[in-house]
């Protein structure tokens, strides 16, 4: 005898639109920390002292005087907060995340247990040298590893992300070019697939950016390259694998062209995870480039940071490299942080303190769990994984360079909507309905309605499979006339289509009372 | 799944790569370990470094030892926020939004300013990013610094600014000058960059220099490196602060050898179109229901590209999480009473300090840290009593040239009267040792 369901909604479509307070099976609706009426409360048991700061000693006029208007909670009430509001998130560790250009990869629980060894997690920044010695070996063993696997002579450990790196390694670029009396070099050649971090940092360094074209297959245009290039250019700034999920197969003639055009070559080292182990960035003529450790080196992107961007200098920018860094010598390791005779090349200083120790911790232990044959295996499984997608999907979708092997990364154009009535948007929003996360959508720029796929090594075949099912049916359903579904979708998820505009165009970027909201109305 | 692709080996999906650019067999580096071996080898590393709850500790200078409740370290190692991406879907990522909204109320309210963003790097980014968004403002190209700034975040800035165009003039370390930098605002500048607490610990009262930098069209920028002080001293922007960065480690976030950390960065809402970083706004779904998303995005690189107000893309997300879980843990009531409680340490060890035969403290107004002068150069005192297992403070050397026999104390919750009176034994053994102040 099953359960009376009489009156209970027991297909999806039943609670489209029962989103009420209290919550919804497991979901939980939860109002804003200010909402909870905490005004008084605290969930910290400490002393109190107020008696004894009577006066303040001289600080009377520098006290603050109002509220600040924080509320607390206690920690059963905290723990609740913060629980409900996780399981409005899609993560990682709940299906695929095949979000292209991003490496969404499985990160290894042993790499977090390991940064929070009290011997790295509570260590000052500034405590004596021989207190630390640990620390500074890691940092020393990680940079080894950097190099080794890129083939590069040197590293700058401290950049605190990607773009942070992009900026450390044109810095660079330029403090070489002002020490050789190039100074006048004012240019940047990108292609137009780059990543927008990279027009961005050029134009932060105050270089005008100049786009390179792109081949029918994806690829950076040599002879506009060499066209562009000239006694103005300071840099090319080039990802590879590219944005479009290719390898720039003329790597090695970009790379002469550019240096004897006297200008550097940054490579964006976002796609590292597709070669790492297999092909060294310093045998491709690579200058500069960044890594992300919270790509390839698995370090969580918990949910937008921290990352850790390290770049690896060539011979020729080793020089300009930004303090500190740490040397070896009979005394051990020690940072060189102040201006001695062998750091007056360098450009500055990217950040107080060294870097993201945190993340060089994680990034090492991932290291010596995948070793150099590991390592390789991550790139080769992370490709197959891409054009194993690729294959299964280029029947029923449209991929934007359908002939060749794709890297760790498979694009899709939207010409395989074409009269449905679907947008590479709409499908993207149907794919959470699938309990999905979706890919990459309009970029790179220069393919129309763009779809990147990135899968990584760590999905195993059955969550492929998975995946490429649950595709085919949305594909299916899209070329069926099922656009009304489309439009309408996500009715899964915690809410509905969010309305961008309304956001953007009267920004409510903090909570405040209603009181105060209704005066300033007024 | 080879056969699928069409394709006899792996080899042949890397047939882009020119021959000469191939590898055969792996790179000169060991093979994998087990997790038994990685954590015999990092546990090694680890066991080499004297961590800061082992010892007597009063290390500060812009990275401060609070107890953080193990509520917070549990709750960012859920999966749904640790292993999640920047919130492009808002649908899926409500979690992460919500609490980036709380997030930037919270340091909004705590820095006395109407906006928030939704966090950069560190406090040194954030101060070097103040200063392009002041010279995006003003459109004036200098920035002016006291010599209270941390010299660290102020080399940082230079780097940034000098890498646009936008030049500095700065004034040498002081202990209790914020307000001499009022001498180096011209027509130029586009912002004066001051610090309270300072490098050195003092405390000011920076309205008189915000009047100045306004009466000459120039923003204040209001740095502090220690969030806690928050909880007891008058906030940025009750004193005029137009930009008010910080670093946010002291809340949620540990030691961590320097990071990562989290940067604050809140203003005015007229400027709020000029700030750098991401933004969580509020607004409704397709049925009307309240909810959030990343907003104002046109200033963003990967919208705006070679025109955009930053090149940031990844920030400090989930050590904003731990910032504003430990900040919900507090409530007001806890961070005030925690603010009054490294104060009260501080005192004490400053009293205690200054009995020391030859020991000068140096800071007229502090909240939880003090510049301290030694019979002898710093560095040489402080190796002397980590040798004796005390990590004794910060010398100034260690920052900056000039000023050897300046050390930096720094007292929190943490710090044990115990503690302090051992600091007071241990100097004063090592300084009645003739050799070091030969």
């Amino acid at each position: 005898m099953s359960m009376n369901s009489v009156g209970r909604p027991t297909r999806p479509e039943a609670v489209e639109s029962g989103y009420q307070p209290g919550g919804r099976g497991l979901l939980q609706d939860e109002p804003l920390l200010f909402e909870l009426d905490g005004w008084d409360k605290t969930g910290v048991d400490l002393a109190d002292v107020g008696d004894d700061l009577a006066g303040f000693d001289g600080l009377g006029g520098l006290v603050r005087s109002g509220p600040i208007g924080l509320p607390g909670l206690s920690e059963p009430e905290t723990v609740r907060h913060y629980v409900r509001l996780s399981q409005k998130n899609h993560a990682i560790d709940l299906a695929i995340y095949p979000l292209g250009s991003c490496t969404m990869k499985h990160n290894p629980r042993l790499n977090e247990k390991m940064a929070r060894l009290p011997g790295f997690a509570d260590i000052h920044p500034l405590q004596p040298q021989s207190t630390v010695q640990g620390a500074l070996g890691l940092m020393d063993r990680l940079a080894h590893w950097l190099k080794t696997l890129t083939g590069m002579p040197a590293v700058a450990l401290t950049p605190k992300a990607g773009a942070h790196g992009e900026l450390c390694g044109l810095l660079a670029i330029r403090a070489a070019h002002e020490a050789k009396g190039q100074g006048h070099r004012k240019t940047v050649l990108a292609p137009t697939s780059a990543h927008g971090t990279n027009p961005a940092t050029a134009a932060f360094c105050g270089y005008t950016v100049v786009e390179i074209a792109q081949t029918a297959d994806g690829r950076v245009d040599l002879a506009d390259l060499e066209a562009k290039l000239g006694d103005h250019v300071a840099a090319i700034m080039v990802t590879n694998p590219n944005t479009c999920g290719l390898f720039e197969r003329d790597i090695l003639e970009i790379s002469r062209l550019t240096h004897a055009a006297g200008a550097y070559f940054y490579c964006d080292g976002a796609n590292f995870n597709a070669i790492v182990g297999r092909v060294r960035p310093g045998d491709l003529g690579v200058d500069a480039m960044h890594i992300n450790l919270h790509k390839t080196f698995s370090t969580p992107h918990g949910g937008g940071g921290p990352g850790a961007g390290p770049v690896v200098l060539s011979a020729a920018l080793a020089a300009y490299a930004p303090t500190p860094w740490v040397v070896h010598d009979d005394d051990g390791f020690r940072l060189q942080e102040t201006p001695e005779a062998e750091a007056e090349a360098a450009f500055g200083r990217m950040c107080a303190f060294h870097g993201q120790m945190g993340m060089y911790v994680r990034a090492y232990a991932y290291m010596l769990s995948h070793g150099a044959d590991g390592l390789k295996q991550v790139a080769e499984d992370a490709v197959l994984n891409a054009n194993y997608l690729k294959a299964r999907l280029s029947d029923l979708m449209s991929p934007a360079f359908p002939d060749g092997p794709c890297m760790h990364e498979a694009l899709f154009d939207d010409s395989w909507l074409e009269g449905t009535g679907v947008t590479t948007l709409d499908f993207a929003k149907a794919m959470i309905d699938e309990g999905f996360h979706p890919m990459t959508m309009y970029f790179p720029l220069v393919v129309h309605g763009a779809m990147l796929i990135e899968p990584t090594e760590t999905e195993p075949k059955q969550e492929l499979d998975r995946f490429v099912e649950a595709m085919r049916r949305l594909a299916t359903a899209a070329k069926a006339g099922e656009a009304e579904r489309f439009r309408a979708a996500p009715v899964m998820a915690p809410l509905r289509r969010l309305d961008e505009t309304l956001a953007a165009r009267k920004p409510r970027l903090r909570w405040a009372p209603v009181a105060a909201e209704a005066q300033a109305a007024e | 799944m080879l056969g699928v692709i069409g394709v006899d080996h792996v080899d042949q999906l890397f047939v882009d790569v020119p021959q000469a650019a191939r590898r055969e067999g792996p790179v000169d580096l060991p093979r994998h370990a087990g997790e038994l071996e990685v954590e015999r080898e990092l546990n090694q590393l680890a066991g080499k470094n004297r961590s800061a709850g082992s010892a007597p500790f009063f290390c500060g200078a812009g990275a401060y030892r609070h107890h953080v409740p193990a509520t917070v370290d549990h709750l960012i190692q859920r999966s749904e926020f640790l292993t999640s991406y920047t919130p492009y879907q808002p649908e899926i990522a409500q979690g992460t939004l919500q609490m980036l909204f709380e997030f930037q109320t919270q340091v909004a309210a705590l820095t006395g300013m109407d906006v928030a963003n939704a966090s950069l790097y560190d406090g040194s980014t954030a101060t070097g990013e103040a200063v392009m968004m002041a010279a995006r403002v003003t459109r004036r190209s200098k920035a002016v610094f006291s010599g209270g700034v941390h010299p660290h975040y102020i080399e940082t800035s230079e780097t940034l600014a000098h890498a646009a165009g936008v030049s500095t003039a700065k004034l040498p370390p002081a202990v209790d000058a914020e307000a001499a930098v009022i001498n180096l605002i011209d027509a130029d500048t586009a912002c004066v960059v001051v610090q309270t607490p300072n490098v050195f610990g003092t405390v000011t009262d920076v309205s008189k220099i915000a009047e100045a930098a306004h009466a000459a069209g120039a923003l204040l920028v209001v740095v502090t490196t220690e969030a806690v002080s928050y909880g007891l001293l008058k906030s940025p922007g009750e004193m005029g602060a137009d930009i008010a960065v910080a670093e946010g480690q002291s809340i949620g976030v540990g030691l961590n050898f320097g990071g990562p950390y989290v940067g604050l960065f809140a203003t005015r809402d007229k400027f709020v179109r000029q700030m750098p970083g991401r933004l969580c706004g509020e607004t409704v779904d397709a049925e009307g229901r309240r909810g959030f998303v990343l907003t104002l995005s046109t200033r963003e690189q990967h919208i705006r590209r070679d025109k955009a107000t930053s090149n940031i893309c990844t920030n400090s997300g989930l050590c904003a999480l731990a910032f504003s879980i430990h900040m919900t843990l507090l409530g007001e009531v806890g961070l005030r009473r925690l603010a009054a409680i490294n104060h009260a340490k501080a005192r004490r060890l400053a009293k205690v300090v200054a009995t020391v035969p030859g020991v000068e403290v140096l800071t007229p107004r502090y909240f939880n840290e003090i510049a301290v002068r030694l019979p002898a150069p710093a560095a040489r005192v402080v190796e002397a009593l980590a040798q004796g297992g005390m990590l004794a403070g910060v010398p100034f050397s260690r920052l900056a040239p000039g000023m050897d026999d300046v050390v930096l104390l720094a007292a929190t919750e943490t710090t044990s009267d115990a503690d302090i009176d051992l600091l007071r034994l241990a100097l004063t053994k090592v300084l009645a040792a003739k050799e070091l102040t030969q």
